[in-house]
């Protein structure tokens, strides 16, 4: 099978979903890269079952307000699923969405927002704008329940049109009000006490009571405008498509400016930016449209590790590659934190704004947390997914370090690395002379001391 | 105080998510602070007066014995013109000191460049936290940036010492600049390096820590003490920084204003009483600032975004005392319903490079500003 191959795959397979192992894309290889975009946009594979992850883990069902609890059902998710490009666009609306149980204290209703994400999250934008806009857990985060027709609280009004639709440069202070007193009214059912289960379900609730029933002038157009009128207009302005566009450009395709640059620094492909807003506005905001464009163009095929791992894509890329991670087994809840400790929390966003992403993922304490929890991982040789990399090496009998190190670097991606880096790995591989499996343990401890370096590489913490 | 020759200090309290000033300073005899306040106000005899104009929160008794030792500065009225109140832009105001542009380098990034400007020590500069903070990003410039001091360390996960050391020598060759890689891979490059280099020296710092002050159990007190087991350590650390929050109280502000300044509070006198124990508090000073106060009138249960607001140094070098007026409240001297600043934030950031660094502020808060007398 042609390499090329197999690389363009293995990095649809990192953007468009976690990674695979390279049994998975030999088989998708197979199929074509066409055949798997289109799978991956209509996944025909059933969705997991969420009893299985009760049966085992009954907390994560209901984790009410247990740390990290939240984060191990989606965690279990990510890892396992069998639709993955629906799970990335999942995690995609999270950055967007961020909503936080720091706040939200109720991680049932937080996991509901990230099932509407998963259910919704490859439909139509104004739809799940809308969904949004009815969320409870977004309604309490941003505090659209104390925005009442005679008290009107900012908040949602403000972040909707700054973080969710527009970006900032694009309304005035005035825009925010009147948004505001749109909103009035929206609201959830009233907040029972905490009950011996944990939390009641919040459900959504517009009061026209008080609703504000004034004429409001918002984006230069005037009427008696509800939520759902301000959606209306927002969506139809030039604006929220080339800010949705450069957000899914920014996610899949290469590091962009962070959000608040984005009304001064143009971005990086202006010309790719204008393919997905027209095929966007096209397709009257349906995200699927939008993403069959971005996976089938040439500014994506092209864009290689051209993108810093999130540390959620570093934890479960590494579970994937390693594997044994498929049972809802006892430890997830530890695997859950990993991304955290990394610098991105799932389920609780250091902010409304969200994270902060490229470059600015890593700084000296993130940085060392990604390496030593992927050399930890591939460090252990009881892993499926390192046994299998193991068994593949042995399979070519003795080699020299030379193809030794290019069949791991192959294996391990195919990772593309600079000739002084390959060099250095060389020489770190040349002393131990040829791979020699009549001592296997021998053989195996050189194959995991080297993937240990890999994923210590600079050239690993790329997408 | 004893006179010294230990290098200034300055350690940054970020109080993320916009500090509501009118809560927190209360001016006291101003019927237009009750006016507005019909939700969230603090009654009256709650707060701790300071004077008979101002007083704190009441959950704010550690700051205020800071206040009564002569040691707390309220710098009143503090932010810049034309607040876009949103948290980001805010937030990248302060860290870069570009309020009309986009800024990308920080103002203590570049002063840390200018304290150590070949690099001679990685730990100049510590931050506690998951991420680096604007403020101490610029190109080139180490930052070691603390979780928990226990675990920072380099693939600790390998056991084996020998082992260890091959890989981590490998590793050092491996991020070593390469030519022509691009800034991020440079960037990836230096920020391995530095932090195993960091990694080395901060290990010390919780093994030759002794103090008798308990800090209490919250998040932001054990940021704190991870700061003064590094200060303590005395390893040329000379910018420190760490966050708390969310301050962003646009509901339920009056339990959530609480809870926040009880735990900063506390954490803070808890740290100076620390310093001072172990003879360490003469050369800090500490800096605490929010991105913008809040709304004049509350929402009915909270307060939105404002402009103006109030930032703090404490420390037993600052002449404390009150800076600046208290922002009008009167409406017509209000814009959008918000305070009017009349201190620049980079007027107190000049005072601190100058009078407290020592260093020529001008190029690292990007014009001259006058400079109010804290020490």
């Amino acid at each position: 099978m042609a390499n090329q191959d197999i690389a363009l795959m293995a990095h649809l397979m990192r953007r468009a979903g976690f990674g695979a192992t390279r049994e998975e894309l030999e088989a998708l290889c197979e199929k074509g890269y066409d055949n798997v975009v289109e799978e991956l946009l209509n996944p025909t594979e059933e969705p997991l079952d969420r009893f299985e992850m009760m049966r085992y883990q009954p907390w994560t069902w209901r984790p009410g307000t247990l740390p990290g609890m939240g984060a191990a059902e989606w965690l279990w998710w990510m890892v396992n699923t069998r639709r993955p490009l629906e799970e990335k666009m999942t995690l995609f609306w999270h950055h967007i969405f961020a909503t936080g149980v720091s706040k939200v204290d109720h991680y049932d209703e937080i996991q509901n927002m990230i099932t509407l994400f998963r259910e919704q999250g490859m439909g139509n934008y104004k739809e799940l704008l809308l969904g949004m806009a009815k969320n409870p857990a977004m309604i309490y985060w941003l505090d659209n329940n104390d925005n009442h027709a005679h008290a009107v609280n900012e908040n949602w009004g403000r972040e909707l049109l700054e973080l969710f639709s527009m970006g900032v440069g694009n309304y005035t202070e005035v825009d925010v009000r009147e948004c505001s007193r749109a909103f009035t009214g929206w609201t959830f059912e009233a907040k029972l006490p905490r009950g011996p289960l944990g939390r009641h379900d919040w459900r959504f609730e517009y009061r026209p009571d008080d609703h504000d029933n004034g004429e409001k002038t918002f984006l230069g157009e005037s009427g008696n405008f509800n939520g759902d009128d301000i959606i209306d207009i927002v969506c139809q302005h030039p604006a929220t498509a080339g800010f949705i566009a450069r957000h899914l450009y920014n996610f899949f395709v290469a590091d962009e400016a962070q959000v608040p640059a984005w009304q001064v620094i143009p971005p990086v492909d202006e010309d790719a930016i204008d393919a997905l807003t027209d095929a966007f506005i096209e397709s009257g905001y349906d995200i699927k449209a939008t993403l069959r464009v971005l996976f089938t163009s040439d500014f994506f095929k092209n864009a290689r590790f051209a993108k810093l791992k999130s540390p959620a894509e570093v934890v479960v890329g590494t579970l994937k590659l390693v594997g044994g991670a498929g049972f809802p087994a006892p430890g997830i809840g530890d695997l859950s934190r990993q991304p955290n400790y990394m610098g991105q929390d799932l389920l609780n966003p250091p902010s409304v704004e969200g994270w902060h992403t490229g470059a600015e993922w890593i700084n000296s304490g993130s940085l060392m947390r990604r390496i030593n929890f992927t050399a930890d991982m591939v460090g252990d040789t009881s892993r499926p997914g390192v046994q299998s990399i193991v068994s593949r090496l042995r399979s070519q009998g003795d080699v020299g370090p030379e193809q030794f190190v290019d069949i791991c670097l192959d294996l391990m991606g195919p990772l593309d690395v600079s000739s002084d880096t390959r060099q250095e790995l060389l020489d770190h591989a040349v002393p131990g002379g040829s791979l020699n499996w009549s001592n296997e343990d021998a053989a195996t401890e050189r194959v995991s001391e080297l993937l240990q370096l890999i994923v210590s590489l600079r050239d690993y913490q790329y997408a | 105080m004893a006179s010294t020759k230990k290098d200034p200090v300055l350690v940054v309290l970020q109080l993320t998510g916009g500090n509501d000033y009118l809560n927190t300073v209360i001016p006291i005899t101003d019927p237009l602070y009750r006016d507005n306040r019909p939700a969230v106000g603090v009654a009256d005899e709650r707060i701790l007066k300071l004077n008979d104009k101002v007083g704190l929160h009441p959950t704010m008794g550690p700051m205020k014995n800071l206040w009564d030792q002569g040691n707390l500065a309220i710098i009143h009225g503090v932010g810049y013109a034309n607040s876009p109140r949103s948290h980001f832009r805010s937030m990248d105001i302060w860290h870069t000191c570009e309020p009309d542009k986009l800024g990308t380098e920080g103002w203590l990034g570049r002063a840390t460049k200018e304290i150590d400007p070949n690099k001679e020590n990685v730990v100049t500069a510590v931050s506690f936290g998951p991420s680096l903070p604007r403020a101490l990003a610029l190109p080139t410039v180490p930052v070691a940036c603390v979780d928990d001091l226990d675990s920072f360390g380099l693939l600790t996960g390998i056991n084996e010492a020998e082992q260890r050391d091959k890989i981590l020598d490998r590793f050092t060759r491996l991020y070593s600049p390469t030519i022509g890689t691009g800034a991020v891979m440079d960037y990836l490059g230096q920020t391995g390096l530095d932090s195993m280099k960091a990694a080395d020296i901060l290990k010390v710092a919780p093994e030759m820590y002794s103090s008798n002050i308990e800090y209490p159990d919250t998040t932001i007190a054990s940021k704190l003490k991870g700061i003064s087991q590094v200060h303590q350590a005395n390893l040329g650390t000379r910018v420190f920084y760490c966050d708390h929050g969310s301050f962003d109280s646009h509901s339920n502000q009056v339990g959530m204003h609480d809870k926040l300044w009880t735990d900063v509070s506390q954490a803070v006198e808890s740290f100076f009483d620390d310093l001072r124990e172990n003879d360490a508090a003469d050369n800090v000073i500490m800096l605490m600032f929010t991105e913008f106060g809040r709304r004049v009138h509350d929402n009915g249960s909270g307060t939105d975004h404002g402009a103006g607001g109030v930032a703090f140094l404490a420390g037993d070098a600052i002449k404390g005392g009150e800076y600046g007026e208290y922002p009008s409240l009167r409406p017509e001297h209000l814009e959008q319903g918000d305070l009017v600043p009349h201190t620049d934030f980079r007027s107190v950031y000049t005072a601190i490079v100058e009078d407290w660094m020592g260093m020529d502020a001008q190029p690292l808060v990007g014009g001259v500003f006058e400079k109010p007398a804290y020490f």
